[in-house]
């Protein structure tokens, strides 16, 4: 099997706090990979190293086999050696944030064109043909031309969703893309991200919504202080967890 | 009484015919301005020392000092060093003989210390969301600053920025002083040749008021269009 995404030793540092210290990780094409863990764990920091919008002071990540180049600097961190090649991993790596982060000054249709256009260099024509067939299958094609301001949460995060999707990417970042959502716009956007995983998308999913992680990864990660403290397939982590602080963790969410 | 009030009348197509040019103080000033303003707000949000430092310097400077002091010291010190040097040999002499292209460079320079130190605090205000997502994109620097930066503060800072130009247009009236017959410089013009004091400035006055009225019902406008995804939604 071709591994799509490796992650080795990786740590990083705010300041004196080491957040990470040494995680690795694999994915293959088509794995679902739910990331688990109490706030502060390092979860959506992980996630953020990979693909550089924090840097790791140490450690590997590659993508689709290919190492992004980095050169250690005197003070301990380290930046990449070459920020072109970055730009173009970064393109293969789709994220989908928290807060959609969608550009308000531009449609829909605009927001989900953007990159593929302007990065990838996709002509307009086939970006927007493209474009609306995602935002159909998301279920907001109605909504192409309106801003991002004017849709609700679940919309937006659908929209997001469509404009990650338009970079046909190897591996989908979800950094808990339910979480700023009212309770009842949740399932919309799981429902997607359920129909995404079945195609066989490679996604790592930073999560806490117990009921995806279980049905829908194949494989879950619980992190605690920086560290993977168990990994493997839901239904054994979830029913039947080994480490003391897992069994806490999961007492304390609804599940 | 009745005499003043034909002589304020009769005087206004004569200082109308001065509102072109007015207007094109303006509205070239304005524009080369705010063009130069993108340089200096990127130069002074830069880490690099030897851009912001005299970015800075640059924006003190001309939002520290009276626009007349700056308009004198780039006409009459200009007009000292100009003639003779190469410049008289090149095409640009021909404008240089004019007061007005001295004005415009005097406003230019002016207003793009305003509006660069208006554009650097609008896009530091641009949420870092969108623009982490840029990155996260493979946007290079160069492609987040056109595509997502710039015009997110311009629309952050519009309303501040329709304001200089505002400001701009009742300025320009400082050109008179240099030689240029603007509005007020008409007036003043007209006060010499009548003795009449109050009858040209209550006209510039009119002329002015009406002409701000005007480019503010526009630069709302244009403010709406622009600012849309703040507004209700369109249809589909």
């Amino acid at each position: 099997m071709d591994t799509t995404l490796k992650v080795e030793d990786l740590h990083k540092k705010f300041g004196q706090v080491e957040v990470l210290k040494g995680v690795s990780l694999s994915a293959n094409t088509g794995d679902v990979i739910a990331m688990i863990g109490s706030s502060g764990s390092g979860k959506s920091t992980l996630l953020r190293c990979i693909n550089l919008l924090e840097t790791p002071n140490s450690g590997r990540v590659y993508v689709n086999g290919e190492l992004i180049r980095m050169k250690a600097l005197a003070d301990g961190t380290a930046k990449p050696e070459d920020q072109k090649q970055v730009e173009r991993i970064r393109s293969k790596l789709a994220m989908v944030f928290q807060s959609f982060n969608l550009w308000t000054h531009r449609t829909i249709l605009e927001n989900v064109i953007e990159a593929p256009v302007h990065v990838l260099g996709v002509p307009k024509k086939e970006a927007i043909e493209r474009a609306e067939a995602l935002l159909a299958k998301v279920g907001i094609a109605d909504k192409r031309n309106y801003y991002p301001n004017h849709l609700s949460g679940g919309q937006q995060q659908r929209a997001a969703i469509a404009r990650a999707l338009a970079m046909e990417p190897s591996v989908l970042l979800f950094d808990e893309p339910t979480s700023a959502l009212d309770p009842e716009l949740v399932g919309e956007v799981l429902q997607v991200m359920r129909k995404l995983a079945e195609e066989g998308r490679t996604m790592l999913v930073v999560t806490h919504e117990m009921g995806f992680a279980r049905d829908v990864a194949n494989q879950i990660v619980f992190l605690h202080k920086g560290q993977i403290e168990e990994q493997g397939a839901p239904r054994e982590v979830l029913s039947q967890p080994k480490s003391e602080r897992l069994k806490q963790f999961l007492s304390s969410t609804r599940h | 009484m009745d005499e003043s009030v034909a002589f304020f009348l009769s005087i206004f197509p004569r200082l109308l015919a001065a509102l072109p040019l007015t207007l094109a103080l303006t509205a070239i000033s304005g524009a080369v301005g705010n063009a130069l303003a993108v340089p200096v707000a990127l130069a002074r949000l830069s880490p690099n020392p030897f851009l912001w430092i005299p970015s800075a310097i640059y924006i003190l400077l001309m939002r520290g000092t009276p626009l007349l002091v700056q308009t004198y010291l780039i006409y009459y010190g200009l007009g000292e060093v100009l003639p003779g040097s190469f410049i008289q040999q090149t095409f640009l002499w021909e404008y240089l003989k004019d007061g007005f292209w001295y004005a415009v460079f005097a406003f230019s320079l002016n207003t793009a210390g305003y509006t660069g130190e208006i554009l650097r605090g609008a896009m530091s205000a641009v949420p870092k969301g969108e623009i982490e997502a840029a990155k996260a994109y493979g946007m290079s620097k160069s492609l987040i600053l056109w595509r997502v930066t710039l015009p997110r503060a311009i629309q952050i800072c519009l309303p501040a920025m329709s304001g200089e130009t505002i400001l701009l247009l009742k300025a320009t009236s400082l050109a008179s002083l240099i030689t240029v017959w603007d509005v007020m410089g008409t007036s003043r013009q007209i006060q010499k040749e009548s003795y009449r004091i109050y009858e040209p400035l209550l006209a510039a006055g009119v002329i002015y008021i009406v002409t701000v009225f005007i480019l503010t019902r526009l630069l709302n406008f244009v403010e709406r269009r622009i600012n849309q995804h703040r507004a209700a939604p369109v249809s589909a």
